[in-house]
């Protein structure tokens, strides 16, 4: 089976936003990145198909050059190659150019399978995987908790809200969102890492004329919905504070 | 027109709806467009009665046998055709697990902007903005919608309020609207939904929470914070990874994908505030965070906060809630 992971890297989960100038998108080059947590499950469970099923496991990203480390990281994980859409303006484009960089590097290709992470931790649009699908040409599922394949045909376990489930039968090929947590996730050993120095990194560019369909006006810090009282003070003092506050204020404990 | 779509299943509304027609009458406020709300289903006749006491000029029903149960495919070819037929400016829906499944195909498909989890509408220059979270709720955008209309845009849940949506005096009409949908053209064939195991633990009921995140950093120190649950006679949660990682059960999840909670305390140790988490307990009553970060979006909605070192702060509270 040829299946493709689409992976987006994006800023760590310890990273303090910062903004350029305009207001308008993040200081890239303050932020330090890593591969979308829900993306490195999709490549976990592509990994996991692979041996059970044989074939082979392509990684697909369309960034900036930064975006190299995550494909790296990934084919030290075992994937066996790689294709990057590489444009500078991809670091902030919309949903519907990222699918349509990937969708350009992918036709051709032919995969049985694609799976990428139901959302990404920055922008968060929760609309890749599905657009993919649709510039595919192909069928697909969303916040998948399990994935089966059984001669040519697909069956997995897709979350609904509320710890409610379904499962969905469709043909191959398809796209799948995955969601975190789906599975135990490896860790790339040194025999990977060595490994991935070797494989291919095929480039190319994102198509030409896709305009962005939505423009961020302002970027901010949010405004604070409730107002917080911060406690400050040692663990103890702030500890027997906050419990005055909470037995007297808000009378919510005994 | 501002188009509304309203979800069901089985002749059930879903009440998220309700909060999408509240953000649409606040962008009719700023568009002067009317209103209608759209019902995609096989049989939706009550769910239309039951939407008809909106304050909007007319409710849309979508009947098709093909719609359910749903499918990605059948929704985007009934709503292309349906959407196609009304000519909105701007098609709103709630962002619940079944649209963010069809809308960006449909989208797609149209070759318009969709804009996602939106929790707030602002003028910006005379055209509507959508507000909504980037970076895990770091950080937040005024977004506008570009090339022609017209442009979805999906509501973060809990964003409006239900009781926020303005009645009619009388009931809005209702009018049938035919789709064409080819039911042999539909990939996916879903199965019944069921729940994976009955929830012995119903957290909706609990009065304390204490709830955990990331940052209890490993399945030992879950030990901490069960004793401060006990000594506050609090249940005990956790936000999605924690549950993921097997450290406490599903059924202790709180958010999007677990149980919705509104205890009179809910304290968040070492949980930074994902949208995904904040859906399912922000109508608590109190709320306190405990979080080495002071950036953390949990902070914007807690009444008290720390911020510190959860494994200094939590033996601390313990002591002074027994020390009484």
């Amino acid at each position: 089976m040829k299946i493709a992971v689409c992976i987006k890297q994006v800023p760590t989960r310890e990273w303090q936003p910062r903004l350029n100038d305009a207001r308008t998108w993040i200081r890239d080059a303050d932020a330090s990145f890593e591969m979308n947590e829900p993306d490195a499950y999709a490549l976990e469970e592509a990994l996991r198909l692979k041996e059970k099923h044989g074939g082979e496991v392509v990684v697909c990203s369309a960034g900036p050059a930064r975006v190299a480390q995550v494909i790296r990281e990934a084919l030290a994980r075992g994937a066996d190659r790689a294709i990057h859409v590489e444009d500078e303006g991809l670091a902030s484009a919309d949903a519907f150019v990222t699918s349509a960089a990937l969708a350009g590097a992918m036709k051709d290709e032919r995969f049985d399978l694609a799976l990428t992470g139901l959302q990404s931790d920055d922008q968060g649009f929760a609309q890749v995987g599905v657009i993919l699908a649709e510039a595919l040409g192909l069928p697909h599922a969303t916040i998948i908790m399990e994935v089966h394949v059984d001669s040519g045909a697909l069956r997995v376990k897709r979350e609904l809200e509320g710890g409610w489930f379904q499962w969905v039968a469709m043909p191959l090929p398809a796209v799948l969102t995955i969601q975190s947590g789906i599975n135990q996730l490896r860790y790339a050993t040194l025999k990977g890492i060595m490994a991935a120095k070797k494989k291919e990194i095929r480039k190319a560019s994102p198509p030409p004329g896709v305009a962005s369909k939505q423009k961020i006006v302002s970027l901010y810090v949010p405004e604070k919905g409730k107002k917080t009282q911060l406690i400050g003070g040692s663990a103890a003092e702030a500890a027997k504070e906050l419990v005055r506050k909470l037995r007297e204020e808000a009378r919510v404990i005994q | 027109m501002i188009l509304v779509v309203a979800e069901q299943r089985d002749g059930r509304l879903n009440r998220t709806t309700w909060e999408t027609i509240a953000a649409a009458q606040e962008l009719a406020g700023l568009t002067s467009a009317p209103i209608a709300i759209l019902v995609p289903g096989a049989n939706v006749g009550s769910v239309a009665s039951e939407l008809a006491a909106a304050r909007v000029k007319e409710v849309v029903t979508v009947e098709h046998a093909a719609l359910e149960p749903y499918t990605p495919d059948g929704f985007t070819a009934a709503l292309q055709d349906a959407v196609g037929q009304v000519g909105p400016s701007h098609v709103l829906l709630p962002h619940t697990y079944q649209t963010r499944d069809f809308a960006p195909k449909l989208a797609a498909r149209l070759d318009r902007a969709l804009v996602t989890d939106v929790t707030a509408l602002k003028a910006v220059g005379g055209a509507p903005a959508f507000v909504r979270p980037m970076f895990q709720g770091k950080l937040t955008a005024d977004v506008v919608p570009q090339g022609p209309t017209p442009h979805f845009v999906t509501f973060q849940i809990g964003a409006y309020r239900v009781d926020k949506a303005l009645k009619g005096a009388s009931p809005a009409p209702i009018r049938p609207l035919g789709v064409k949908v080819d039911a042999t053209a539909i990939r996916e064939k879903p199965e019944p939904p069921f729940q994976q195991a009955k929830q012995a633990v119903d957290l909706s009921q609990a009065e304390r929470i204490v709830s955990v995140g990331r940052g209890i950093k490993e399945q030992a120190n879950i030990e901490i914070a069960k004793k401060l649950a006990e000594a506050l006679d609090a249940e005990i949660a956790a936000s999605r990874p924690i549950c993921d990682a097997g450290w406490l059960p599903m059924e202790r999840q709180v958010g999007s994908s677990g149980q919705t909670v509104a205890p009179k305390l809910y304290l968040a140790l070492g949980i930074s505030g994902a949208i995904q988490h904040l859906v399912g307990m922000k109508g608590s009553n109190t709320v306190v965070a405990i979080n080495k970060d002071a950036d953390a979006p949990i902070f914007e909605i807690a009444d008290y906060g720390i911020v510190g070192d959860l494994f200094e702060i939590v033996p601390a509270i313990i002591e002074a809630v027994k020390g009484q």
